[in-house]
């Protein structure tokens, strides 16, 4: 249990764990609303424009962390809001319009960067390093999975019903504009209190690949929402194990250990993975067979 | 008369245009309504002004003496067309119909026995509790437009109105989910179904509401669900704020 135990004696590693911890959890949590309401390519998107946000914060105010937020927050809301608004006021349907904004505003954040004050690599935003994680990277991890936790738990019924059946939701009486606009501030929250760890590029890996593992084992939602979470955070702390070992970067080495679960999922899914769907096909036939019958 | 769904010259647009003019009828808790017209005809528009998704323009729609205005909350439950919903959704049919009691158990509420009790008697009522453990998508077509009947039992709402249930049922699926609406009908509910395929329109409810635009008739489907009124209903020009070909 040595080499499991090594690494944690320095306060690098320690500081990098709790913060595998809280991330892995939010981001795999709020990943089960992500998958079911299909806005992987949003986030996608979102990830991407937080780079200007990153660039114009890192001019003006350095590199403290507050700032990097709040500029990363701005930018992605900005592009969320200016896609929906494009898509309400022109025949450009709402992926495109965001999918427009958000490559101009990667355009911008990398042109802007050049002109950050301090001296900045462009490595460190796309791909983040959890081993440089400060106390106030923590606090804001942790105040932001307090913030996430506690509104998804809060309005998990109505935002289930929403996601399912707006017109439903809203008949009603549920605020499906207002619930649907709290998912995307939180999936911009969380990449953004995932950038030390994997940066802007890696963070939907964390966002998307616990819950879509899940979303192949299990028929509940409940199972996917709690689920994720734990999967977020396992994989994200044997990720941190895995770069410490195999000396790779955490962001990559979180990402591929929690595709490889993911790619074992697909393949090996009891019910929905593609072997054993392919050895059940005569069984699901026959049982069908059955149905019609009667 | 208490136990009454009322619309008073009612208009509702659909995309800024009008497509429901100053309609104005009566219904009867426990009664089976189809909602009857061609395409284009404002069914859809009128079900979702009742359900509250549609603001009203003009007039007001009442039920027991009370106006709706805007989402009613627990009283409707508004059951939209089978095609919107995406079945590979991770729900279990009776997750489906637990959501029925989502109104009523706001955010933090735990859900009750009561609440599960309700959801058993749902089931059992449209036939599914053998079921109940399902995914969604491992239902047939019927099956499937039951259990969101069920839902809406669970909800205990007064008001149910389906947006075109019987579409893409066979015989077998459609009769049994007739039965599942009548006892809907039985428990002194009022339930409204947009409904295309005027040959079943006898055997299925025992009100019509017939509209194109406008009131065409309304009433038991005895006296009203005649030759003339059809005809009118189909033949007729209606004013809707552009011009469109009647195929």
């Amino acid at each position: 249990m040595t080499w499991l135990l090594e690494p944690f004696q320095y306060e690098f590693m320690q500081r990098a764990l709790l913060a595998c911890v809280l991330i892995g959890f939010t981001n795999g949590f709020l990943g089960a609303f992500v998958v079911i309401r299909r806005l992987a390519l949003m986030a996608d998107a979102l990830s991407h424009s937080l780079l200007p946000g990153l660039a114009v914060s890192a001019i003006l105010v350095g590199l403290s962390p507050a700032g990097l937020l709040l500029g990363g927050l701005l930018a992605a809301v900005f592009v969320a809001l200016g896609g929906h608004v494009i898509s309400r006021s022109s025949r450009v349907k709402e992926e495109t319009a965001i999918a427009a904004l958000y490559i101009i505003a990667f355009a911008i954040g990398i042109a802007l960067i050049k002109y950050a004050g301090v001296k900045v690599s462009l490595d460190h935003f796309l791909f983040g390093n959890i081993l440089g994680v400060g106390d106030s990277d923590l606090w804001t991890s942790y105040a932001i999975t307090c913030f996430a936790l506690i509104l998804l738990v809060a309005f998990q019924r109505p935002l289930l019903l929403a996601i399912f059946e707006a017109s439903v939701a809203r008949s009603q009486g549920v605020a499906v504009g207002g619930l649907l606009g709290m998912l995307i501030l939180l999936i911009v929250l969380a990449m953004v209190s995932s950038l030390q760890a994997v940066g802007v590029l890696l963070s939907l890996g964390l966002l998307i690949l616990p819950a879509a593992t899940i979303y192949l084992l299990s028929d509940s939602f409940d199972t996917m929402l709690w689920g994720g979470g734990a999967l977020g955070m396992f994989g994200a702390v044997v990720g941190l194990i895995f770069s410490f070992w195999a000396n790779i970067p955490s962001g990559p080495a979180i990402v591929l250990i929690l595709g490889a679960i993911f790619l074992l999922a697909y393949f090996f899914s009891p019910r929905y993975g593609i072997f054993s769907r392919y050895f059940q096909r005569r069984h699901l036939h026959e049982e069908s067979l059955e149905r019609w019958k009667k | 008369m208490s136990h009454q769904l009322v619309l008073e010259d009612v208009t509702v647009s659909y995309n800024r245009i009008p497509a429901v003019h100053h309609l104005t009828a009566d219904f009867q808790c426990g009664s089976c309504i189809a909602l009857l017209g061609p395409n284009g005809a404002g069914k859809t528009t009128l079900l979702k002004a009742i359900a509250g998704l549609l603001p009203v323009e003009t007039g007001r729609i009442e039920f027991r003496g009370h106006e709706l205005d805007g989402p009613a909350g627990r009283a409707i439950a508004y059951v939209p067309q089978r095609e919107a919903v995406d079945w590979d959704f991770p729900i279990t049919v009776r997750g489906l119909v637990e959501m029925g009691r989502y109104p009523s158990l706001g955010k933090w509420k735990k859900f009750s026995p009561g609440d599960a009790s309700a959801v058993a008697e749902a089931l059992e009522i449209c036939d599914l509790s053998d079921l109940a453990d399902r995914q969604i998508s491992a239902l047939s077509g019927g099956q499937q437009q039951r259990a969101f009947l069920a839902r809406a039992w669970a909800q205990q709402a007064d008001i149910y109105l389906l947006d075109e249930p019987f579409t893409g049922l066979d015989r077998n699926a459609s009769e049994a989910f007739a039965v599942a609406m009548r006892r809907l009908r039985d428990a002194g509910k009022l339930i409204m179904a947009s409904h295309h395929d005027l040959k079943s329109v006898e055997a299925l409810f025992d009100h019509i509401l017939l509209i194109n635009g406008e009131l065409v008739a309304c009433g038991p489907t005895a006296e009203t669900f005649t030759k003339e009124n059809l005809d009118r209903a189909y033949t007729m020009h209606v004013f809707s704020g552009h011009s469109h070909d009647h195929a």
